[in-house]
């Protein structure tokens, strides 16, 4: 429908916060019955120009039209009101209560003496489930959903208040391959219905797959709009940097040393089972798998900030004692984990501070710690880095995914480790940094450096690793050299059902 | 990169614990003013004296809030300590025994404390209000409704005399070397770092390689020994060890705390500022009680300046956000 009027339209839309400029030209039309992807590196922009639409901010300059009306949210409650859903990455529910109870919060169908009618509640889901083409059951309580399953009810949330313009921001971050599957087909849904979907990745294969068309974002400003097949992924890159990408997975030739790392038949009941690897100085081994699947408690339990039931971590030789990073640290051990703002970064804190969390140990004289002595190596590896602040005392709460991630690589570099293990290095970053983190992991590893490398990203898997190993429900599954890891045979091991994984196995045990 | 944003005197002079020192300075200023008898030589004598036990105890307690958590059960280990002490030179043994074991008993006390809340992961103000009641319990049900008095005039006179002819007393000198041991533990150490960390996310600090439960527990059984040790000063200033010396010191002494500028939400807090709190606290109190005041209305009013201090920020970054929002609502 591609001559009705857009369901939404922005022109010129602009936005600062005090002296930065975050959106200087913001325009974009959807049209019903289409999905729009967003894309452009952190900082593009897209954000802003979501809270716009969704009531979160007022624009400064601009038009925004919904069905061809002007409108001007002072609020999200309003945004809701005129049609407009955003689904977060991450969405809020209350624990507490069923996922109908959320869906209808402050809604609540009534039925006689005022009563909350439970049954036209759950009746009411259950249809809504029903069109979506999900099976979750309206009875039990949003405590422990899946990400994914929050998702859901959230989308099931904007269809039962007839929302006709869905905002998905990131949604697929943090899914496993099926559950972005059942995703898409909810997405491909809601077009046919004829609502109309926006959609923002950094997954540029998740773009072609699903949208049919994709406006490209750079520094605040529109750069282009184009119909999906019109476009390469290649050519989109280029667009979002502004530049040409060389190679966005600049994997170094290098030779593998001797082992640095060993874990041998590591168990953890209930999470994973008889986990048998090493991994050799100069090597990055891969760690594939699906989401859940057990990757990021392995790579915890090896680092001890989680316990183990059985089994031996040998760091250089020596047995490490479970559940102690201090130990593990000090045999060489890194950890950059999964979730960058909650365990990475101690984010209220400075740049300094941060980059200096875990060598600040041996910077202390007669156990005195000069705060010059801080901000030096705090400098050194910024520096080195190409972190981007202000100054080294700015926190780290106002920088950018991809910088925050420098520092908490910059932490861990400063400690000198032999082994580094990163918990998807790159999730959420755009697409210049993540360029840059690739480029640095594979010179360390050339440097002798032992890495394992936790990732959701396909691509980054087979782009970055020398070795790949599978993790099914909690155990390896599958031993892959660079040159038999294709995607294929990657995801036929990692998904549970697929066979054919005895052929793969040896190497694993 | 620059090492700062901002140039040294700003980064020295707008802060919390300015704040609370300008405050103290406004207060001392206006009391020697306006209070008859305030600026005498006894004044600071008194203040000194007075304020000794809550200024040690709020060291310790510094870095326990700093962390998130919050010790109740201070005021308690002080009684229980005052009474091990006289029972224990009741008992024929020399102050030079009872002293340590004293601080021994007290470090005990908070070790308790420090393994239920590290170890067992319990919520320290639950464990603390639950030792609270326990360790005043111990310690009058140790030693009744008597008190121990007859303690040696060398070491009673030791705890109150001052030093040559100035107006401060000797305790002066042992007072400044432990707020500087702090404030070197605290902002000059790996540990004092760790210990800030863990007030702003433990998580990120466990993920780092800090012991979170060890620091904890260090902390409570600094706290303890600490806190006994005020005991042993407070039984000497008044020669008299009493089980209930002391009762509801603990708040005073969080009270002063969160006036000099540590942040009850943990990970933000300095030694000089709890320095300022407290001698705030000390000034007010004895500034009021010169003026005839009671006991009674000198609370409220320490009442209220605590609940400001606590609010007063809130208010301001509330302000501060408010103001954001409407310059960008200039279309």
């Amino acid at each position: 429908m591609p001559n009705a009027a857009p369901t939404l339209r922005l022109d010129g839309v602009a936005k600062s916060f005090g002296p930065v400029a975050a959106l200087r030209s913001g325009t974009l039309t959807v049209h019903p019955g289409s999905i729009h992807a967003l894309v452009g590196e952190n900082g593009a922009g897209k954000s802003t120009l979501v809270k716009i639409v969704g009531g979160v901010h007022r624009r400064d300059a601009g038009v925004v039209e919904l069905d061809g009306e002007p409108v001007d949210f002072t609020g999200p409650a309003e945004a809701k009101a005129a049609g407009v859903a955003v689904i977060h990455q991450e969405p809020a529910s209350f624990p507490d209560l069923t996922v109908a109870e959320n869906i209808y919060l402050g809604r609540e169908p009534l039925g006689r003496f005022r009563r909350i009618d439970r049954r036209a509640m759950r009746e009411g889901v259950r249809d809504l489930f029903r069109d979506l083409g999900v099976d979750l059951d309206p009875d039990r309580p949003a405590e422990g959903l899946s990400i994914a399953d929050q998702q859901i009810v959230e989308i099931a949330k904007a269809i039962s208040l007839d929302a006709r313009l869905l905002v998905m921001d990131e949604p697929t971050a943090a899914l496993s391959a099926v559950e972005v599957r059942r995703l898409f087909a909810v997405a491909r849904g809601l077009r046919d219905a004829g609502r109309a979907v926006v959609f923002i990745s950094h997954r540029l294969d998740e773009v072609a797959d699903l949208c049919d068309t994709v406006t490209v974002m750079r520094d605040g400003e529109h750069v282009s709009t184009d119909a999906v097949a019109d476009v390469t992924p290649d050519e989109l890159v280029r667009r979002m940097v502004g530049r040409a990408v060389a190679d966005l997975y600049p994997k170094v030739p290098s030779t593998p040393g001797e082992v640095v790392l060993q874990v041998e038949g590591l168990e953890s009941t209930g999470t994973f089972h008889d986990v048998s690897f090493e991994v050799r100085a100069g090597e990055i081994v891969g760690l594939a798998g699906l989401v859940g699947a057990g990757r990021s408690e392995i790579a915890r339990a090896v680092f001890g900030v989680d316990q183990y039931a059985a089994g031996r971590v040998v760091v250089g030789g020596k047995d490490l004692r479970p559940g102690d990073p201090a130990a593990a640290i000090a045999a060489g051990l890194a950890l950059v984990p999964e979730d960058r703002r909650l365990q990475g970064l101690v984010t209220e804190s400075s740049v300094a501070r941060n980059v200096s969390a875990v060598a600040r140990r041996r910077l202390a004289r007669l156990g005195i710690l000069l705060p010059d002595a801080e901000a030096r190596l705090a400098r050194d590896w910024s520096g080195r880095l190409e972190v981007k602040a202000g100054a080294l005392d700015a926190t780290a709460t106002t920088m950018s995914g991809g910088n925050q991630q420098k520092v908490v690589l910059a932490k861990w570099l400063a400690t000198g480790p032999k082994v580094l293990i990163v918990d998807e290095p790159t999730r959420g970053i755009d697409v210049g940094t993540k360029a840059e983190v690739h480029r640095l992991l594979s010179t360390l590893a050339a440097e002798g450096l032992a890495v394992l490398m936790i990732s959701s990203e396909l691509p980054e898997v087979l782009g970055m690793a020398d070795r790949v190993l599978v993790v099914r429900e909690g155990r390896i599954v599958a031993e892959l050299s660079r040159a038999q890891a294709t995607p294929e045979r990657v995801m036929r091991a990692a998904t549970p059902g697929a066979s054919e994984t005895t052929a793969e196995t040896e190497g694993a045990a | 990169m620059r090492t700062h944003a901002r140039p040294w005197w700003q980064r020295a002079l707008l802060t919390r614990e300015m704040l609370t020192i300008l405050i103290l300075v406004v207060a001392w200023v206006v009391a020697s003013a306006a209070v008859q008898g305030f600026d005498g030589p006894l004044t600071i004598t008194y203040l000194v004296l007075d304020v000794a036990p809550v200024l040690l105890i709020a060291l310790p307690m510094t870095l326990i809030i700093a962390t998130g958590e919050i010790d109740l059960s201070v005021a308690s280990v002080v009684g229980l300590s005052s009474v091990t002490f006289g029972l224990l030179h009741q008992a024929g043994l020399g102050l030079w025994v009872a002293l340590p074991v004293s601080v021994l008993l007290g470090a005990v006390c908070g070790a308790v404390n420090g393994a239920l809340v590290a170890y067992a992961g319990l919520p320290s103000l639950a464990v603390t209000i639950g030792s609270l009641a326990l360790y005043r319990g111990l310690a009058v049900g140790l030693l009744g409704t008597t008190a121990v008095t007859d303690f040696p005039e060398s070491w009673t006179d030791g705890a109150t005399e001052n030093l040559g002819e100035s107006p401060y007393p000797v305790i002066t000198l042992g007072l400044v070397a432990l707020i500087a041991v702090f404030a070197v533990l605290l902002h000059a150490t790996p540990f004092g770092r760790n210990v800030l960390d863990i007030g702003r996310s433990s998580e990120a600090a466990r993920f780092s390689g800090v012991d979170v439960k060890r620091t904890l527990l260090i902390l409570f059984v600094l706290s303890g020994a600490v806190s006994a040790l005020a005991g042993v000063y407070y039984t000497l200033r008044y020669g008299s060890a009493r089980g209930d010396n002391a009762t509801g010191m603990e708040l005073q002494v969080v009270a002063a705390v969160l006036l000099g500028g540590v942040s009850i939400f943990g990970g933000r807090g300095a030694i000089h500022g709890v320095v300022a709190g407290v001698l705030l606290i000390g000034v007010l109190s004895s500034a009021l009680r010169l003026e005839g005041v009671t006991v009674n209305v000198i609370n409220i009013v320490i009442g209220t300046a605590l609940v400001v201090s606590v609010v007063a920020p809130r208010i301001a970054g509330g302000v501060r956000v408010r103001r954001r929002g409407a310059v960008g609502q200039r279309t």
